[in-house]
């Protein structure tokens, strides 16, 4: 309705250029947010996954600029590395120091982004500088789909198998579920939740070099703020913030909610603030809606016992 | 005292003399248990004795540090709880430890799924698994809904589930039926003994000593962490496990003082809540103790919330002193002079991180204001009067609450509501998961309350504590008052024959 309404409007919305925009635009929101369900999911949050990526992305930058002729392939798995480590060094905080991961990676949050300025100071890397092949990877398509979508599309449904279908992946519902009697019942607790930041540094190392594809400019501030875009989205696409429950692929359609309103209320000339207070409502609704969910549910599972009785 | 009479079998499972401390605390001096394969072997001590700790040890939840660990006759040592349920151990904890978010054949198969092609989870492998495994219990759980909204006795039945599909040698079960009522009692009773006829080891804890002599074939006492005999259940009384239990005689579990009963002081009138209970209708005198029994989910529990007005109502009036209460309204009901010892003391009846002596002061905070600001040392003289009066047993009334044992945790409770003088007291099964020797003090406790001239309602799913103390016994079922019983009246039969009646006849 909202796409509608916003064509009708802006008719340069729905161009297939205006398409391609958006879902460039959402490509990279919707990678972080698979990697921030994972770890929601268990009961804990990643509130670094802004300063993984501009981390990643300005070293991005950095390796193009220092060896050119590097191979792109190579690139992605640096990056990926780069930020699995980024991704350990906040998962074993969580889970050997015991600390709530709202504050372990509130913490990373700042050091992340204080190395990146120390490092990068006031230099910025280009486009100019990187190969021609690598920024055509957000600007080639395939029947319309740019390939950097399709990465994250491929990415979605590899990530909703394992947490669907394997053993792993349903021990992160355990965890986030009951902590306690996950650890009771023998779950290697320490291990999954280790696992999941691990993850989602490493998504997040994947969303920082596509970045580095798609836009023109990596510095010190790249991806400043991005985290909290990412957990409205997770949220939005009906993750619970108590963990337990919440697919990758309502995060993915989380992420892409929240660009298209956001891209939508900008081709409608909405004001800037205002776009922002919109996300605000829509994050309480989707939470209000959960909780009325969840409420009703419990009273019909009471009333289908009472006549049990 | 007896030593364990070895049979020809081997024991599933043997532990000699363990022992576990945390920190200066010795939770378990000489932890010794045998289960033989085929028995129901019970334990029994008071809070504190050691059992959960003893558990725990056999779950592989604590590590012992000392002590001499053995699965068919072979020493083991376990480091985690999976080690524990790779030997087959499967414990069923006094809280149901389910996910709430998972489906119910996933609470059951979790970290174990039927995996089908390319090493993923057959989801329908599982559900089939799991409909088949509730065949064969004989109950009617959808394994397709969450766990989230189960009662606790679909809870432990699918835990029971959980132990079966292990297909558990030892089946350990941590106070399964504190919850319960009598007729899901009797139904996990029927599975245990299933359990045990195919030759798994059933160790379980229990307050209720019905229980234990009616289920199982031996019986082990503990008492402060340490073993102190094991018997065969037929060659032994009540009377002597009770003995070793407390190291002493008591004299009366239930010691009713004979008060003077004066008027009514609680009055309810038509009590109605649409879909919860309906023309509820009873008085209270002062003085006096009401029972009010029942089964678990005949809206006991609910009837009290709507009087102290947690919960609203629909229909009916509730008057103290003649005077009318104000519905939905706590506060109006504690001025009036009302006063609610919940069920579940943990959740709803104290700050678990505060102290003994801010719990017990908590509902004084106004009359301990002054100018707004409560007095520290007001405070801390009220608090210890209180925990001496009730004898409550802590090191330092500044502890945290959450590190005093179930009983003593329940007489700060007490203590809170005795502090503001009430009228009423509504005591919701005041001795729910309480160990034998402080269960009598919360006994004397409650009788001496009467004594004094407060009028008593006490709710209870313990038929002899109810016989036991109550000068009247109210029975509800489905939501509706079924019978009112005097003290000279009252028998086990006539109140359960109330309480059941039409659940056996309706179809």
């Amino acid at each position: 309705m909202l796409v509608v309404v916003t064509a009708t409007i802006n008719p340069l919305f729905l161009t297939p250029q205006g398409v391609k925009d958006l879902l460039l635009n959402a490509t990279i929101v919707v990678i972080l947010a698979i990697g921030q369900a994972l770890v929601i999911i268990t009961r804990n949050v990643d509130l670094s996954v802004g300063s993984i990526l501009g981390l990643v992305a300005f070293g991005t930058g950095t390796l193009f600029a220092v060896y050119p002729g590097i191979p792109i392939i190579l690139v992605f798995v640096i990056g990926m590395a780069f930020g699995a480590v980024l991704g350990a060094v906040n998962g074993l905080l969580v889970t050997i120091a015991k600390v709530p991961a709202l504050v372990i990676t509130l913490g990373t949050l700042y050091i992340y982004r204080g190395v990146n300025n120390a490092w990068a100071g006031g230099t910025q890397y280009f486009a100019g500088d990187r190969p021609r092949a690598f920024s055509s990877l957000s600007t080639d398509t395939i029947f319309g789909f740019p390939l950097i979508t399709l990465l994250a599309i491929a990415v979605v449904v590899g990530v909703a198998i394992v947490l669907a279908y394997t053993r792993a992946g349903r021990d992160l519902y355990a965890i986030g579920s009951d902590p306690a009697a996950a650890r009771l019942f023998g779950i290697p607790v320490t291990r999954r939740v280790l696992g999941a930041f691990v993850a989602s540094g490493v998504l997040a190392g994947l969303a920082a070099v596509l970045y580095a594809s798609r836009f023109n400019a990596v510095g010190a501030t790249t991806g400043t703020g991005l985290e909290l875009d990412v957990v409205a989205a997770a949220v939005v696409g009906g993750v619970a913030i108590f963990g337990g429950s919440g697919t990758v692929v309502g995060a993915a359609i989380g992420a892409l909610l929240l660009t298209t309103i956001t891209s939508a209320l900008t081709a409608l000339r909405v004001d800037k603030f205002w776009q922002q207070a919109i996300v605000g409502v829509l994050i309480i609704a989707a939470i209000s809606v959960d909780r009325l969910v969840s409420l009703n549910r419990a009273r019909k599972l009471r009333v289908s016992e009472a006549r049990n009785v | 005292m007896t030593t364990p009479t070895l049979a020809d079998d081997i024991p599933v499972l043997e532990l000699h003399h363990a022992s576990k401390a945390f920190g200066a605390v010795v939770a378990l001096s000489d932890g010794t248990i045998e289960i033989l394969p085929g028995e129901i072997h019970a334990l029994v001590g008071e809070n504190g004795a050691g059992k959960s700790t003893l558990i725990k040890v056999l779950a592989g939840v604590h590590r012992p540090d000392s002590g001499d660990f053995r699965l068919d006759g072979k020493p083991v040592s376990f480091g985690t709880p999976a080690d524990s349920k790779a030997a087959g151990i499967s414990v069923i904890y006094q809280e149901p430890t389910l996910f709430p978010d998972l489906t119910v054949a996933e609470n059951i198969y979790i970290g174990r799924q039927p995996r089908g092609r390319g090493g993923l989870i057959s989801r329908s492998t599982m559900r089939a698994e799991a409909t088949k495994l509730f065949a064969t219990l004989g109950v009617p759980i959808d394994p397709e809904r969450i766990a989230a909204g189960l009662s606790i006795a679909d809870q432990q039945i699918i835990e029971i589930a959980k132990a079966i599909s292990l297909d558990a040698r030892v089946l350990i079960m941590d106070e399964p039926t504190a919850a319960l009522s009598g007729v899901e009692v009797e139904r996990l009773f029927g599975v245990a003994r299933s359990l045990r006829d195919r030759g798994a080891g059933i160790l379980f804890i229990s307050h209720r000593f019905d229980e234990v002599f009616g289920l199982s074939d031996r019986i082990t006492v503990m008492r402060d962490g340490a073993f102190i005999a094991t018997h065969t259940t037929g060659s032994v009384t009540v009377d002597a496990i009770v003995r070793e239990m407390v190291g002493r005689d008591i004299s009366a579990l239930f010691p009713k003082e004979e008060a003077v009963i004066g008027d009514p002081v609680l009055s309810v009138r038509g009590l109605g809540r649409a879909g919860v209970f309906s023309d509820i209708s009873f008085d209270v005198r002062a003085g006096e103790i009401v029972g009010l029994a029942g089964l678990v989910g005949a809206g006991r529990t609910e009837v009290a919330r709507a009087i102290f007005g947690i919960d609203r109502y629909d229909a009916g009036s509730v008057e103290v002193n003649g005077v009318p209460l104000r519905p939905h309204d706590p506060q109006s009901a504690i001025t009036a002079g009302l006063g609610l010892v919940p069920e579940d003391r943990r959740k709803q009846g104290l700050v678990m991180e505060l102290s003994v002596t801010r719990n017990a002061t908590l509902t004084l905070r106004t009359a301990l204001a002054r100018f707004g600001l409560i007095s520290g040392a007001r405070e801390h003289a009220l608090g210890e009067d209180w925990s001496r009066r009730l004898q409550v047993k802590t090191a330092s009334p500044d502890l945290p609450v959450a590190t005093l044992s179930g009983g003593n945790q329940q007489k700060v409770v007490l203590a809170k509501w005795l502090a503001t003088d009430p009228q009423v007291l509504i005591v919701d099964e005041p001795t729910r998961g309480i160990d034998i020797g402080t269960k009598a003090e919360v006994h004397r406790l409650i009788s001496d309350l009467a004594g004094r001239g407060i009028a008593v309602l006490m709710i209870s799913s313990e038929l002899p504590e109810v016989l036991g103390m109550a000068d009247r016994i109210l029975v509800m079922r489905e939501g509706r008052l079924t019978a009112t019983i005097d003290r000279t009246d009252a028998t086990a039969e006539r109140v359960m024959f109330a309480a059941t009646e039409t659940l056996e006849s309706t179809p």
